[in-house]
């Protein structure tokens, strides 16, 4: 299983790793107390549940609440499901946290990025556009969409207007600059999707070493 | 900006800047790497500008070198730049000197002189 942990987006600063400057973000992972294992056994297929963070006690249901009391944890504000290779090797009720993970390792990040609204072909897809002046009257426009008789129709995934952002992306291979256990944090060169305080998923790289 | 991010950026900061301004002449010596050998460069000249705050700010440096200007930006924060010492204190009515960019001669490194006790 690749080490998972939920966290949230702090903000972005610099680091001067040495001599050299970084820009790094800031995210506050962990801890993240196991709620549940499935193993196929039990559910068909293997995976941990942890949660993130504590939300009051009378805004969650009573299935919410039992659920973490279970494995003796507080009513946790984010949960998500882990899955995992083989049997899981940890127990409900373990405890989950930055230490696990190095300074100069690679990590992935899953967060929602930020929801833009309904964009143009230009700012949504890079299209180039037209000329913006010499009377061209021809300006952010996508141009064509297509031929005329064949194929007869639009292609799929024509590049067009719409919503744009508000949607899960994973920046992968993301070096891990420092970590503060005492403080829960990861600094992580370069930027990840969502805005400030968002939750996101932190990953131990799926591909990168 | 959070407080987690901004204790981190505090404890980046370095204590023993002097308190420098724009229009002062300064000797800022910067750490060069040649090779695997490191020494000290010092580039000295008018501060015309500083900008932004916190780990971010920087300064720019402008001196006529062969009778070419020459400008350098640094970044008060960087380890790079080791020391920074104040050579000439000066009055200016500017928060930014560009103006120096366009004159020519001797105009061009002239700035009113302070004649005060650094005190401050």
């Amino acid at each position: 299983m690749n080490y998972t942990l939920l966290g949230k987006k702090l903000g972005m600063t610099q680091l001067y790793d040495g001599t050299v400057q970084v820009p790094v973000t800031v995210i506050q992972a962990g801890p993240c107390p196991v709620l549940q294992v499935k193993t196929v056994e039990t559910d068909g297929y293997n995976a941990i549940q942890i949660g993130y963070e504590t939300k009051k006690e009378k805004r969650a249901s009573k299935a919410e609440q039992n659920h973490a009391k279970k494995n003796g944890a507080a009513t946790p504000r984010a949960i998500r499901e882990v899955r995992c290779d083989g049997t899981p090797e940890y127990n409900s009720g373990d405890v989950l946290d930055v230490t696990k993970f190095e300074e100069g390792q690679k990590i992935d990040i899953i967060g929602i990025t930020k929801g833009r609204g309904f964009q143009g072909v230009m700012k949504r897809f890079n299209v180039k556009g037209g000329p913006a002046s010499h009377g061209s009257m021809f300006h952010r426009r996508i141009g064509s969409i297509g031929l005329c008789q064949w194929p007869g129709h639009v292609f799929k995934n024509q590049k067009m207007p719409g919503r744009m952002g508000g949607r899960q992306r994973t920046v992968q291979n993301l070096k891990v600059v420092k970590i503060d256990a005492e403080k829960n944090l990861i600094l992580v060169k370069g930027g990840i999707p969502g805005a400030n305080g968002d939750t996101i998923l932190v990953r131990s790289a799926i591909k990168g070493k | 900006m959070n407080q987690i991010v901004k204790d981190l950026n505090q404890d980046q900061l370095k204590t023993d800047i002097p308190l420098f301004k724009v229009g002062d002449g300064v000797k800022v010596h910067t750490l060069v790497r040649e090779g695997d050998k490191r020494r000290v460069q010092i580039f000295s000249g008018i501060v015309i500008a500083r900008k932004g705050s916190g780990i971010q700010e920087a300064f720019t440096v402008r001196r006529i070198s062969y009778g070419e200007g020459v400008e350098k930006v640094f970044p008060v924060h960087s380890p790079n730049v080791s020391k920074i010492e104040i050579e000439k204190e000066s009055k200016t009515m500017r928060a930014r000197m560009y103006y120096l960019r366009g004159l020519v001669g001797k105009k061009a490194m002239q700035v009113k002189e302070k004649r005060l006790a650094r005190g401050y």
